[in-house]
This record gives structure tokens, sequence and C-alpha cells, in this order.
């Protein structure tokens, strides 16, 4: 069956490839946990706790066994899919990740489409008319988001739209409190309500969504519209559109069929780091909204030295990575029947 | 049929207008193949995109007329000019593998243009796809329906190119450099095809090249561009034995042919006698069995399959063959770039296969062994001015500093004929010519004893193509250098080598005296590239030529004092 599907082969090949991956994050982020300034034992024991105290709670969690061991336990626990008890929440990391997983990825997910269905027209436009007012737009839109930090343009948004404008919800969180969250389905609110039929629950959410969105997209539409642009423009003055045009296409034809398809290449390269960076990225974002997202989350264990919760936080990205990367990797041969699965 | 009357295009460009075309007239006339001839930057290429309104961002036509069975191509809606495209006159390109879409397959190529023109619809659009490849004789065309450009050699891409531009049935055909890039024998599959489909449909066409005895072939009628001008126009045959204008005869002059020395391909004027090359039989470089396997994807591939010739010291080695016969292997692994997987090279009588090619650039024998490259442009860096790009290699094999490298260099500009004050240039800033001068001067750098030269003119103009075909045959005389010279153009082999090596698929089928191979091959694979080597028309004698050079001169001053 392998052999008569070879692009399912090359799929299991490829997720074979990144087991070595998975396993080098897991020991690095084992180690480099351990390696950070801070003793969570004293942490935890309480500001009035002493010697003894400390000690007791350094034994409960484990931390007096020698690295090793903590790595074998750490190992095993992590095969029966359990990693580990935060500490700061007192819950199950693996509980805490999977309610605030979905609300980073909406909140990528929304900014990036945003992203992509403004910044690839004007990326197209700006290549077809360079010079124009449309190319110029492109660049101050490009300059603009790359040069203002996203927790400035997010505050800046709400100023405008709920302090002055008052159009916009209060930036707390994924929903008012006047909605009850939508029952626990894919963890998306848009999709939960929606699956409940509850459109006024959805609509509270999309209003909540908007703003942070919104300023992740600008931030992350400049290197998308750079290269869309960038891109157009190596194809549009490539040999087989002078063909294409001196057969009498159409400028829709030779724009899109010939053009774009071949300029699509380096913009989903572009896609998929942009994804990899944003949705590492948007801690301020989430700061910024009250979004309870992983990113926020990470950051509040990494200042506790919560180890349980940050090595899950990393080995989550990296699986979000692999995953992402072969999803890219699948859409190139999609893209352009040149690359082939055999090369890699 | 066409008719174009004192047609100018400018191109806007940062550093101020440009006169690509400069006010030229010509007609076509129904089914005549017009030949356009010039070496690059003469305007050709121009001329036509401007008929097709398709001239680069930056170029418009200034002035003049174009007119097409009545429609004035200049001024034409857009939308009118794209349905003339394709299907009124349509274009083929050089560099066929570019031509085309890369990632859309050659079938639905030819599709689209169908479904533009409304000669074909959904259902039956595939059918007549297939067909329109069936014209241009592509063998087995509904499998090769499905294939993406990457998949086709570069001739079978070239009739796709065809196939797309004939599907339509258009009246006028402009062919842009079609063979350009492509095998010899290919040239003259793609040549003789596009003719014959030329004459069958009676449509017109005019055909674009800098090669003048292929021009000759196959137009009716030519006319000689030069800086945007024409120059000359009139019958092949004419151009050939009597050219009028002075660029026309250099041209003609400089085209490789039979029965010409290399000195005969520069204009009279600067003719010198040609040097006397003192060819000896001790050998020099010895291949024994040489062997090269690349680990492929199905299986190892043999690209050279164990092959044995001899260069002996003063002598030229012409190696000839198509491409993927396995001749640029071999001159790599011979200059030590690559290493060779069995076999040995006796050099000076040691086996220099026998060193790794990481760790031969550290041998002593290194400087004795250079090459120059093919593309002058691609092979120099490009932040690097011409004297650094001459002494890269005396600093690091000479070691040679300060004041004896300025001289050295110097002394080898001097022996390239590369003036002075170039020196100081980055390669952009140099002319196709003089780069390859460069390059020259690069290996001759160490006082090599053999020198690999793989295709050192095949992109350069044939004026320029014969100064440095000349250059080289001056160096070798005076340096006592052996050349191991590469080459798919038979006439240029035949002028500069004594010693014919013929590479069919790793192996070398027939080999011999240069002027015993071209003229006598023994072998039908080398009657076959012979047959397909362009011939241009037999010149007038010299004596002729006198007598024409006479009268055009009286010509030109009745004309001036008229």
């Amino acid at each position: 069956m392998l052999a008569a599907a070879p692009r399912l082969r090359a799929v299991l090949m490829r997720l074979a490839q990144a087991v070595p991956v998975v396993a080098g994050v897991v020991v690095i982020s084992f180690l480099l946990t351990r390696a950070l300034p801070g003793d969570p034992a004293v942490y935890f024991a309480g500001v009035a706790a002493d010697e003894a105290s400390i000690e007791q709670t350094r034994v409960a969690m484990g931390l007096d066994k020698p690295l090793p061991v903590q790595f074998v336990h750490y190992v095993g626990d992590l095969l029966q899919g359990d990693l580990g008890q935060s500490l700061s929440s007192g819950r199950p990391v693996a509980t805490d990740l999977a309610n605030r997983l979905p609300a980073s990825l909406e909140l990528t997910l929304t900014a990036l489409f945003l992203a992509v269905v403004i910044a690839v027209p004007l990326g197209v436009l700006a290549a077809t008319r360079p010079g124009t007012w449309v190319d110029h737009l492109c660049r101050v839109l490009v300059t603009a988001g790359v040069s203002l930090p996203t927790f400035f343009t997010g505050i800046l948004l709400i100023y405008i739209f709920y302090y002055l404008a008052g159009i916009a919800p209060s930036p707390l969180g994924r929903l008012d409190f006047i909605y009850l969250s939508p029952d626990h389905v894919t963890g998306f609110y848009l999709i939960d309500a929606a699956l409940m039929g509850d459109w006024e629950t959805w609509r509270g959410a999309a209003e909540q969504l908007v703003l942070p969105a919104a300023t992740l997209a600008l931030f992350t539409l400049a290197p998308i519209a750079r290269m869309t642009r960038a891109a157009m423009l190596t194809a549009l003055s490539s040999d087989f559109i002078r063909t294409a045009r001196a057969a009498g296409l159409s400028g829709g034809t030779v724009l899109y069929r010939y053009a774009f398809r071949n300029a699509l290449l380096p913009v989903v390269t572009t896609l998929g780091m942009v994804f990899s960076f944003a949705l590492g990225a948007n801690v301020l974002v989430e700061k910024v909204f009250a979004w309870p997202g992983i990113g926020s989350y990470a950051v509040e264990a990494l200042v506790v030295s919560d180890y349980a919760a940050v090595q899950g936080f990393v080995l989550v990205m990296a699986l979000l990575f692999v995953t992402l990367n072969l999803l890219i990797d699948l859409l190139y041969t999609v893209i352009d029947p040149r690359i082939g699965f055999d090369a890699q | 049929m066409l008719s174009v009357r004192d047609l100018s295009v400018i191109f806007q460009t940062r550093r101020g207008v440009v006169d690509a075309v400069r006010g030229i007239s010509f007609d076509v006339a129904k089914g005549e193949i017009l030949g356009i001839v010039g070496e690059s930057g003469s305007g050709k290429s121009v001329t036509s995109y401007a008929l097709m309104r398709i001239l680069d961002a930056g170029g418009t036509i200034k002035a003049g007329e174009a007119t097409y069975s009545g429609i004035d191509l200049r001024r034409a809606a857009e939308r009118d000019m794209r349905d003339i495209r394709g299907r009124e006159i349509s274009m083929i390109f050089q560099n066929p593998r570019a031509a085309l879409n890369p990632i859309r397959k050659v079938g639905h190529q030819i599709e689209d243009v169908l479904r533009q023109h409304a000669r074909a619809t959904r259902q039956d659009a595939r059918a007549k796809a297939i067909a329109a490849m069936e014209a241009v004789k592509i063998k087995d065309a509904a499998a090769r329906y499905d294939a993406y450009p990457f998949e086709l050699s570069g001739g079978m891409c070239q009739r796709i190119v065809c196939a797309i531009a004939l599907a339509c049935d258009p009246r006028l055909l402009i062919a842009d450099e079609p063979t350009t890039g492509l095998d010899i024998t290919t040239q003259k599959a793609v040549m003789d095809l596009v003719r014959d489909l030329i004459r069958e449909r009676e449509m017109s066409s005019i055909l674009i090249t800098h090669d003048l005895g292929l021009a000759a072939q196959y137009c009716d009628r030519l006319i000689v561009m030069k800086d945007g001008l024409i120059v000359e126009q009139g019958d092949p045959l004419q151009i050939f034995s009597q050219p009028r204008h002075p660029y026309s005869r250099k041209l003609v002059d400089a085209t490789p042919r039979a029965g010409a020395s290399v000195r005969d391909l520069l204009p009279v004027e600067i003719r010198a006698p040609e040097p006397k090359i003192v060819e000896t039989d001790k050998p020099l470089v010895e291949v024994r069995d040489l062997v090269k396997t690349y680990a492929g994807k199905s299986g190892p591939v043999q690209a050279v399959k164990a092959i044995s010739f001899t260069v002996h010291r003063g002598q030229c080695v012409g190696l000839v063959g198509e491409s993927g016969c396995g001749k640029s292997t071999t001159s790599e692994m011979l200059v030590r770039l690559m290493d060779a997987t069995a076999g040995e090279i006796l050099f000076d009588g040691d086996d220099i296969a026998a060193i790794p090619a990481r760790r031969f650039a550290r041998d002593p024998r290194r400087a004795d062994i250079q090459m120059v490259f093919q593309d002058a442009t691609d092979s120099l860096n490009p932040r690097h001015t011409a004297r650094q790009a001459i002494a890269e290699p005396l600093r690091r094999l000479r070691r040679m500093r300060g004041a004896a490298l300025g001289i050295r260099i110097e002394e080898l500009a001097g022996l390239v004929g590369l003036p002075l004050p170039l020196l100081d240039r980055f390669p952009h800033q140099l002319s196709g010519g003089q780069k390859a001068r460069v390059g020259i001067a690069r290996a001759v750098a160490l006082d090599p004893k053999f020198l690999i030269l793989d295709e050192p003119t095949a992109a350069l103009d044939v004026s320029i193509q014969a100064v440095v075909l000349n250059l080289l045959v001056d160096l070798r005389a005076k340096l006592g250098l052996s050349y191991l010279f590469v080459s798919h153009d038979l006439h240029v082999v035949r002028l500069l080598c004594d010693y014919v090596i013929v590479m069919k698929d790793g192996l070398i089928v027939e080999e011999g005296r240069a002027h015993q191979v071209m003229s006598h091959p023994q072998e039908p694979y080398t009657k076959s590239l012979l047959a397909a080597a362009p011939k241009p028309p037999e010149r007038a004698t010299p004596a002729d030529q006198l007598e024409i050079k006479n009268a055009q001169y009286t010509a030109l001053h009745d004309k001036r004092a008229s």
C-alpha cells in the first residue's frame, strides 16, 4: 500500500524525521528549565517558610533527586500523556494548555487570515503598478506595521475604539462577562458558539476578537505584503510571462494563473515563518487585551520557575511547529510539481 | 502583409532615455520568411516586441507606423491587440524551458491559448491541444500532455512553445532566436519543422537571430541591424557574397564557415599573418580509461564510460558532442575540479587523477592546468575589479605581492589586449569581449602548460568571437600552450583544432585529425552533427570581393556627390 501511495509514504517519512526533533526538544527544555536561576522550592514554600519546610517542599516536588532520575520520571510521565502539575495554577499542565492553546490559536489564525486577505492583494497590486499610489500605500503600511510595537498599536486601538469611540467592548479577555462561554468542543469560541447556534455569544466573541486580531494582523501584514510584492515582480519579469502575453492571454489569466501561482512559493514560506513567530510573540498582545492565551501563561510560569508548565509550553510549541512545517512542505508539492518528496 | 515605417522605440531608464530602435522601415510579404540579423543591442528583438506591443516596462514606441493587414498595430486598443496576439501574429522565443510556465502542465498551457481565442471549448480543448502537439511532430502527444516543462528536453520544450504559437493558426510567426541554447541537431530539427510548417500553412515569418549562417539558410530575405538601424537588406546570397555595408561585411567575415582560416574571421584591415604553431608528438596529457559515475535517482548514471585519449605538447584538441555526452564532465575531471570514478590522467607522466580534487588546489601542478570558463560574466566575481580577478591566482599560487604583482598584471593585460585603464573596472562595466579577455588573462597568469577552454565564445557575438578566437591562436603560439577545446560548434572547432574527439553518451565515437574528421567523417553520428551545422552560402572569390569593394567605393562617392 505504501509503495502505491508515494505521497502517503512521504508524509510518514517526514513525520518520522520529526521524532528526533521532538526528542531533542524534550531534552533541551528539561535542561534549560533546570538551568534557570531561582529555586522553585523556595518560591512555593511561601514567604514564611524556614529551612526545614523548604526542604520538605523540595522533596515533595522531587527536586532533591539527581537530574537523570528527574528526567526519567519526566519522560515516563510524558509517555502517559502527563505533562505534570502546574504549581502556580494547581491544575495539570495538559488541562491548562488545552484551555489556553485554542485561545491563542484563534487569535493568531484570525490575525493571520486578516493579514493575508489584506497583504496579498496589496502586494499583487503594488507589483503590477510599481511607483503608483498603491505601491506607496503598500510601502507606508509595511513600514508602519513593522515599526510600531504591537503593545503600542494595541493600546492605541483600545484608546480610539474603546475609550474615545466606544464601539469596541472592554478589552478584557475572550468574552464579556454577560455571556456564558460556549460548550468546549474545539475551544475556538467562534466555532463552538456557531455549533451551538448561539449567535449572540458568537457576536460577543467576535467583537472581543477584532481589536487584538487587528493589532497582530498589522504586525504580520508587513512581511507578507513585502514578500508578495517581490515575488510577483520576479514572476512578472520572467520569460514565460512574455510568452503568455505574446499568445494573447488576457491580463487576468497572465496575472493569476501564470504569475501569481509562481509567486506563491515564497509567499507560503513567509506565511509559515510569520505564523511561527506570531504564535510565540503575541504575548504582548495577550497581555494588553487580557487574552487568556498560552503566551501569557508561559511567561507567568517562567517567572516563578514553574518547570512543568514551561516544559509543557515548549513541547507543545515544538509539536505545533513540526506540524506546521509538514503542512507547508505538503503545500509546496501541491503548488510546485518540481519539488519532489524524493529530494527531501 | 506587415509594413513597418520609421519605427522608433525608446526606453526610459534611470540613466535617461535610450534609443533602442531608431527609425526602421521594412515589409514582410505574404509567405515570406524575413531574417533580421544583428548582434546584441542592435534592437532586433525590441523591434519584434514593439510590433506585438509587449515591450518591457519603460519601453514605448516613439514614432513610426506598423500596419498588419490594414490594422494599425501602434494605435490598436489593448483588447484588439490581445486578439491579434496568438491568433494573427504569434511568437516563439529563445530559451524554451524558461519561456514556459514551469508549474503548469504543457497541455494546459496550449489549452489556455485555444480557449482564449475561442478555438476550443471546455469539452474539446484537450483533444485540440493534443492535435496541436501532434502538428509540431511531438510523438506520443497524449502522454506528453500531462508533462511539466522540467520533465521535457530543451528541444521538446521548443516544440511546445511552437505548438502554443501555432495553435490558433496565426498568419505571421515571429521567431526570436528560436534555437539559441539548443544542440546543433535539435536546432536543425526545430528550424526544419518551423520552416515546413510555415510553408505548409502559407504563413509569413520573421526570424530574428545573431547567426548569419542560420538566417541565410532559412530566410528568403535578410535585414542586417546595428544600433537600432537597418544597415543593409537584401537577398541572403547577395549579402553573403557581396556585403555592401562595412558592418555586414564584418559580420559575414566573422561567421565561422568551411574553408576559412581563423584569420579570415577578422576584418581585412586588422588581419595579421597567422602565427607558426609547433605541434609535437610528445604527450602532455594522457587519459586512460577515465570513468565517471554519478549516483542518480534510479541507480548509478555513467556520464563518462572509460575513455582514453592523448593531448600532445602544443596541440589543440577539440572535444565535440551534444549536451549530455559527457564532454563537460570530462573537462572538469581533467581540470581537477571533479574526482574520477576510475581511470588515470597522466600529466607529464604522473597520474593526477589519484590526487583528490579537494587537495589539488595546493598541488604545484595546479598552476600548470588552468581553465577558461564558458560564461565570462558568471565566472568573474562581480565585486572584484579586472585587476583583482587577474591577481587572484598570482597571489595565491605565486605569492606575488606589491610592485611585482602590478607589473605582471599589466604584462598580462597587454598580452590579451585589454587596455590598461579597464583594469580597475568591475565586470558589469566591461563588454562581453573584455570580460572574456579578463578570463583568459586569469587563466594564463601562471604560465600554464595546459588550458581547458569550455565553450569560451558560446556567449559572445560573432564579431567578438572572431577576435577572441584569434587571441587564443596567438596565445597558443606565443606561450606554447596546449588546449583542450570543448565546444558544440563544429565550425569553430575546425578553425582552431588540430585533432578532434567526438563524444556521444559518454563514449568516444570518432577521433582523428581535425580536417580528416570534418571533411571525411566515418561514423553516422559525426555525419549527422556535420549535416546539422548551418551552412552559410559560398563566398565570392577574393578577386570578386576586391572588385565589389571598388564598386562600392565608387557608389559611395556617387551618392555623396549627388
